[in-house]
């Protein structure tokens, strides 16, 4: 029942992953850009909020009318002043800048609000261990079913926004060919900008519920990166749905590595991630057939 | 009266030249097709006025606005719709989807996913399906159609027969009549020379990036636009 409970800790678990990779996952698939700063950019809608609340009261929730916008301007201003010119440099330079971006918000913040790990779980009361019991061995925290139901309804919304939309038309036909869609009317730099505001967004939302299930400090982004990235590699680049699985795959995997080792809560994730990998680059078949020359007599 | 005015054009692809000052005129309704053979620069001149490949001196000018520092999707909007070699269709998008996509994002006029189904009536079984699943034929018409759907002044239409059979080339070209009918301008590459004269009222010959030939189609000899075509008066002369 304890193995239940901890695949049912990791599946919600898996929301958070999600709703983090998924701005990551979503840059990657319009503009080819792997964004290294995502992990930073969350921990400052963090530490965006924390501000806000410090200095107005507000509870967190209302704060996000305020921080999720600001994120926004954050993306659309990265994309016009960095992304847009470096994309044209060729592969290697938006990574790097990206790169370098992340450092400057790590130094940056760290200057701000020093190196004390902080909290957002006060401010939310009760929320913050709430939880139903199911059994009593078996429960569901009242803010991890949140954070899992605001991930399904992130990534529900954005897919069918792409599908049924004429601006998602538009960003699928970007992320095609962006050549080609300014030969039918269509700004590719502002379509990307639109990618980028909506990427921050999902990493606004991601930093904020970082900040209420957990504490953080101005140097959580590259941990966090790892795993975004971790769920996007394992859910497959590009794809919205394959985000929530893979969030759910790394994060069961992470809660039964701990359930069997207290230690090995991280292990076990990369250890998925890294088989996962191998199977994604070679393919199953060919190590299944390597797995059979190897056990047939020479 | 002209619709587009190229002057003193000239392009390259890195060190390369590939447009060396180009001028010519086209006035409304004129179907101009730009002949020559592999590499003589007709593709990048399209592009250039396209919008697609920068220009590196010269001026392009339609309907007496100076277009040449404009980007791809501000000459559309102006009335140029270009229909690249190769398709280059959104896979994995619906045909419909993809018509939809230029008709939002051009300019309003008779073209709607209606007309265009009329014009290319093979492509209304095929609306629902992914644009990368369709025949080259179909994939060809729904090319032309997404341009058509931003509602063009002038259509550049880059190699329409290119790796299509005679079969689907003949249909291509059957429903262009309706377009050629329309009195719409275009620009059309193509390497089939009876093809291109039969559409065309005027021929323009490039070699190695500049004009060569240019004239009536009626007026010009095939045997002219042949020697033309190839360079071969050129070389018979001595240098």
């Amino acid at each position: 029942m304890n193995l239940l409970n901890q695949i049912l800790q990791g599946i919600l678990l898996g929301g958070f992953y999600a709703l983090l990779a998924c701005g990551l996952s979503f840059l990657f698939g319009v503009m080819r850009i792997i964004n290294l700063a995502h992990g930073s950019l969350a921990v400052l809608a963090a530490y965006l909020l924390m501000s806000l609340i410090n200095a107005t009261n507000w509870p967190p929730f209302a704060g996000l009318i305020l921080v999720l916008p600001v994120m926004a301007l954050i993306g659309w201003a990265l994309q016009f002043a960095v992304l847009n010119r470096s994309l044209r440099s060729g592969p290697l330079i938006p990574v790097l800048s990206t790169f370098g971006i992340a450092v400057i918000l790590d130094n940056a913040m760290f200057q701000q609000y020093g190196a004390n790990t902080v909290s957002l779980g006060p401010d939310i009361g009760d929320l913050a261990y709430n939880s139903w019991n199911l059994t009593s061995t078996l429960y569901i925290g009242q803010l991890d079913a949140l954070i899992f139901a605001t991930a399904v309804a992130a990534l529900g919304g954005l897919q069918l926004c792409l599908t049924y939309t004429p601006i998602g038309r538009t960003i699928r036909a970007t992320a095609e060919d962006p050549s080609v869609v300014e030969l039918v009317g269509i700004d590719a730099r502002k379509v990307y900008a639109m990618a980028a505001v909506i990427s921050m967004i999902f990493a606004g939302l991601a930093g904020a519920f970082l900040g209420m299930r957990s504490s953080f400090a101005p140097y959580a982004g590259g941990p966090l990166l790892i795993f975004a990235f971790e769920t996007v590699v394992i859910g497959g680049l590009g794809s919205l749905w394959g985000t929530l699985v893979g969030g759910i795959i790394l994060g069961v995997a992470q809660n039964i590595g701990a359930a069997i080792n207290p230690r090995g809560f991280l292990i076990a994730g990369h250890l998925v991630f890294l088989a996962i990998l191998i199977l994604r680059t070679f393919g199953g078949g060919s190590i299944f057939r390597a797995l059979r020359r190897l056990g047939r007599p020479a | 009266m002209t619709i587009l005015n190229v002057e003193a054009l000239e392009a390259a692809h890195g060190l390369l030249k590939a447009v060396r000052g180009v001028s010519f005129s086209i006035a409304p309704g004129e179907v101009v097709a730009l002949v020559g053979a592999n590499g003589a620069g007709k593709t990048t001149l399209l592009r250039t006025i396209a919008g697609a490949h920068r220009a590196a001196a010269g001026a392009i000018s339609f309907e007496a606005r100076n277009i040449t520092k404009l980007r791809a999707h501000q000459r559309v909007r102006l009335g140029i719709a270009m229909v690249p070699e190769g398709r280059r269709l959104f896979a994995g998008m619906s045909v419909e989807e993809n018509l939809k996509v230029a008709g939002a994002h051009g300019r309003r006029g008779r073209w709607t996913i209606e007309t265009v189904l009329e014009a290319f009536p093979q492509l209304k079984p095929k609306l629902k399906a992914r644009a990368g699943e369709l025949s080259g034929g179909q994939q060809q018409a729904t090319a032309i159609g997404r341009a058509l759907m931003t509602n063009p002044r002038l259509l550049l239409l880059d190699e329409v027969s290119l790796g299509l059979s005679p079969l689907a080339v003949d249909q291509v070209y059957a429903s262009l009549r309706t377009l050629l009918d329309s009195g719409t301008t275009i620009i059309l590459v193509e390497q089939d020379l009876t093809r291109a004269l039969a559409v065309s009222s005027r021929v323009i010959c490039m070699l190695e990036g500049a004009i060569v030939l240019a004239g009536r189609s009626d007026a010009l000899g095939r045997a002219e636009i042949t020697e033309a075509y190839f360079g071969l008066k050129r070389s018979a002369t001595p240098s």
